[in-house]
């Protein structure tokens, strides 16, 4: 067991530590979430210092606009540490930069990459994801949205849901079929089209939290160049599978669950029930330490995972797992911040009694990481397939009216 | 950064493993568990061969002198194959106990014994965290009088040490007054015995009443150990209920192709690969961080035990009736596990202790 990073990073610990001290200072402005607004100016001015300093976009090739450092897992994270624990904010998150970014690099063409990386991670460039369908969300390969060249033009037809931030977005990397003929999965491809068309209307998905993150898209005759395409026709899928690799990353992360039990851990010190505080009343205390156990054993698995991927050591499973275990121990966590509370914590309004933190809202809106980027049953079957090798479920056909199995 | 365990410590579980591979099958287990005590020398001699009962053990006194870390991948590899010796007892608690709460001249006398093996111990720690019975033992110059409860390896023990809490003392199994009968329990892979005092002489580790520290840690040690003996039964339990339901056949498909089926394994390893990463950590706290030990030893020992007992029922329940079957052995994995988790506290005694070193509840349940 060896937990410290080595001598070698403590020069680079010491820069960063200084940058925050220095600049993040200056940088005080209110945290924005992802996907709620185009990132304002002050917010796109800090990337830009982010980017120059190598706090973001590192690995970026200097060429499309990044900090061009060799990849380093170590510096990625005492970034991250330093940050977090100077109240320094970080560079911007979206779905751009964390999967379209990525996905370019990995399979764009030059011309591509030239025209959308830069502004792309500079915040100024907001790119919508249309990959689900009404009805194609688990099963997204059958989706339905259809594509055909007219002229240099490939023009789009469809429905499209669950895009965030396609009311504000410039551009969408979406999932279209542009080969009818071919097998579903081979029948799909990934073009980039730009959310200014006139045949895109764009409508707002109001979710149970009462807020509305995502929408739906429905495209008539879009129009966008043949040349748009990543990858070519009919890659799709296999294009489509690199960008929700980095997606599960962003879902997955770990790191939440031990700030949510010390949150919930303080309001219990605070919250009292006929006098007594919530932490004396073992009933609640119990189901506090149960959590507790979960978030450290997440905890720890989060450092066997960086641990594997500094060493190449580990099995594919020991990753698979982290989306599926964070998800719900975020869902139990704020469930028992709810059941402290009782009928105050079904309060969705904070103008009579104030609460600590608005736990049912986030209760409610943990449901987005069970399900997002796959749910917790696709999950699943990625685990118990992918990780411990077991075989797919035979593929067979029903008759949609009568339960019937098809006859191929 | 290296997170788990070194090259040295696989090394070391991946040899026990051949070892035990070879020497502790189904039927070795059978006959042992058909014996009493349940100890097997055999296996254990060939333990003693490789030193494994020395790790904790300091150098100076003929041991290895190695780490908690290293000696949670032994009782990993032990739980695995669910080997019938009396490890805990002789290798990780008596030997912590004496170094620990000993003064010097006690340790320079009994810890050599222990080195070459040729002395075995017992050691009651249950009362001394929970009593239950009303089993107090009295200290009255030199000779003791009580009960100790759930002594572990007490039967094959030369020397017992007892707890109280406050205080660990030493008693000769053969002294006059010492009566020693076996506790059976549902598992029969290890042996406990209780421990029946008359004005016996004994001999108290350290001064009396200065052992309270020493027994925080020793319990730390035992909840890590047998958490680490949990993580190897369940994941045998789950390798081999894997593996049958890729080679069972029912309604002309591998009952592993079912999503109903596939998805119990899913949820199974999500929840038990966490737990080998949050043992390693327990143990690396138990050797390195003193501040966390005892949150990470409860921590571990409680979650671990709760995600085992899931794995136990889910694991039974997938081999259909062969499961409930005696032929299939499978049942003796899950009463291992089943002892473990109560044995030294269980899930809700150790999260107690968890919400008391955070400061989170007012008192501990005994003096320790």
């Amino acid at each position: 067991m060896e937990l410290t990073y080595g001598p070698e990073y403590d020069d680079f610990r010491a820069e960063v530590r200084n940058f925050c001290a220095v600049e993040g200072k200056r940088n005080k402005f209110g945290a924005m979430k992802m996907g709620e607004a185009r990132p304002n100016q002050l917010a796109v001015d800090w990337q830009g210092k982010l980017i120059e300093a190598g706090y973001t976009a590192r690995t970026i090739p200097k060429e499309y606009g990044g900090f061009g450092a060799k990849p380093d897992i170590i510096k990625s994270l005492i970034i991250s540490e330093e940050f977090v624990k100077t109240g320094t904010r970080g560079g911007i998150q979206n779905q751009g930069i964390s999967m379209l970014v990525p996905t370019l690099i990995e399979v764009g063409t030059e011309e591509q990459r030239q025209k959308y990386i830069k502004p792309t991670i500079n915040g100024e460039m907001i790119w919508a994801q249309g990959y689900s369908e009404p009805g194609s969300g688990s099963d997204l390969a059958s989706l339905k949205t259809k594509a055909v060249v007219d002229g240099d033009m490939f023009v789009i037809n469809g429905q499209k849901i669950w895009t965030s931030s396609a009311q504000f977005a410039d551009m969408c990397f979406i999932l279209v079929r542009t080969e009818p003929d071919e097998a579903k999965h081979h029948g799909i491809s990934y073009l980039l089209m730009s959310m200014d068309d006139p045949g895109i209307d764009v409508r707002p998905l109001v979710t149970m939290t009462g807020e509305a993150f995502f929408n739906e898209m429905f495209l008539t005759d879009v129009k966008t160049p043949v040349t748009s395409i990543v990858g070519k026709r009919g890659e799709g899928w296999r294009i489509a599978n690199v960008t929700l690799k980095y997606e599960r990353g962003m879902i997955g992360g770990s790191g939440g669950s031990s700030t949510g039990i010390r949150g919930l851990a303080d309001m219990m010190h605070t919250e009292t029930l006929s006098g007594v505080r919530a932490i004396d009343l073992p009933v609640y205390r119990d189901r506090l330490l149960k959590l507790q156990g979960r978030a450290l054993a997440n905890k720890y698995h989060g450092l066997r995972l960086l641990s594997n991927d500094i060493n190449k050591t580990g099995t594919a499973v020991e990753g698979l797992i982290i989306k599926l275990s964070a998800t719900y121990l975020a869902h139990d966590i704020y469930a028992l911040a709810v059941d402290v509370m009782g009928e105050f914590g079904t309060l969705y309004d904070d103008s009579i009694y104030k609460r600590q933190k608005d736990w049912m809202k986030q209760y409610i809106g943990s449901f987005m990481g069970i399900i997002g980027g796959g749910t917790s049953q696709i999950q699943k079957n990625v685990i118990s397939e992918r990780g411990l090798g077991l075989p797919r479920e035979p593929l067979v056909k029903y008759d949609q009216n009568g339960w019937d199995l098809l006859k191929k | 950064m290296r997170f788990g365990l070194s090259e040295e410590q696989t090394m070391l579980g991946d040899m026990l493993n051949k070892y035990l591979e070879a020497e502790s099958s189904l039927d070795v287990i059978r006959e042992s568990c058909d014996n009493t005590p349940h100890h097997n020398e055999k296996i254990w001699s060939g333990l003693l061969a490789q030193g494994a009962h020395t790790i904790l053990i300091p150098e100076e006194y003929g041991g290895a002198g190695l780490s908690m870390l290293h000696s949670e991948t032994v009782s990993e590899v032990l739980g695995k194959h669910i080997a019938p010796v009396s490890y805990l007892s002789n290798a990780v608690l008596s030997p912590l106990a004496i170094t620990l709460a000993a003064s010097d001249s006690q340790k320079e006398l009994l810890l050599p014994g222990l080195a070459s093996g040729d002395v075995s111990y017992g050691i009651g720690l249950t009362d001394a965290i929970v009593n239950r019975e009303n089993t107090n033992l009295e200290i009255t110059n030199g000779k003791v009088n009580g009960v100790s409860t759930f002594v572990i390896g007490g039967q094959t023990a030369d020397k017992l040490i007892l707890g109280k809490p406050g205080t660990l003392l030493l008693v000769d199994s053969n002294a006059e007054g010492v009566t020693i009968k076996p506790m059976i329990t549902v598992d029969k892979t290890r042996d406990f015995a209780v421990v029946t005092l008359e004005n016996a002489p004994c001999e108290v580790l350290g001064k009396e009443g200065s052992a309270a520290q020493a027994m925080q840690k020793l319990l730390n040690a035992g909840r890590i150990s047998i958490a680490a003996d949990t993580m190897g039964a369940a994941d045998a339990m789950f390798n081999q209920a894997l593996e049958y339901s890729k080679e069972r056949f029912q309604f002309d498909r591998p009952i592993g192709s079912f999503q109903s089926i596939k998805h119990i394994f899913a949820e199974m390893v999500t929840e038990l690969e966490p737990c080998r990463s949050l043992l390693w950590y327990a143990a690396h706290a138990f050797d390195e961080i003193e501040d966390e030990a005892t949150l990470l030893a409860c921590h571990s020992k409680a979650h671990i035990a709760e995600v085992a007992k899931t794995i136990g029922r889910a694991t039974t329940e997938l081999h259909g009736g062969m499961g409930f079957t005696d032929l299939l052995g499978l049942h003796f994995w899950f009463k291992r596990i089943e002892v473990n988790r109560q044995l030294l506290g269980g899930p809700e005694i150790q999260r107690h202790f968890a919400a008391v070193v955070q400061g989170w509840a007012p008192e501990a349940i005994t003096a320790a």
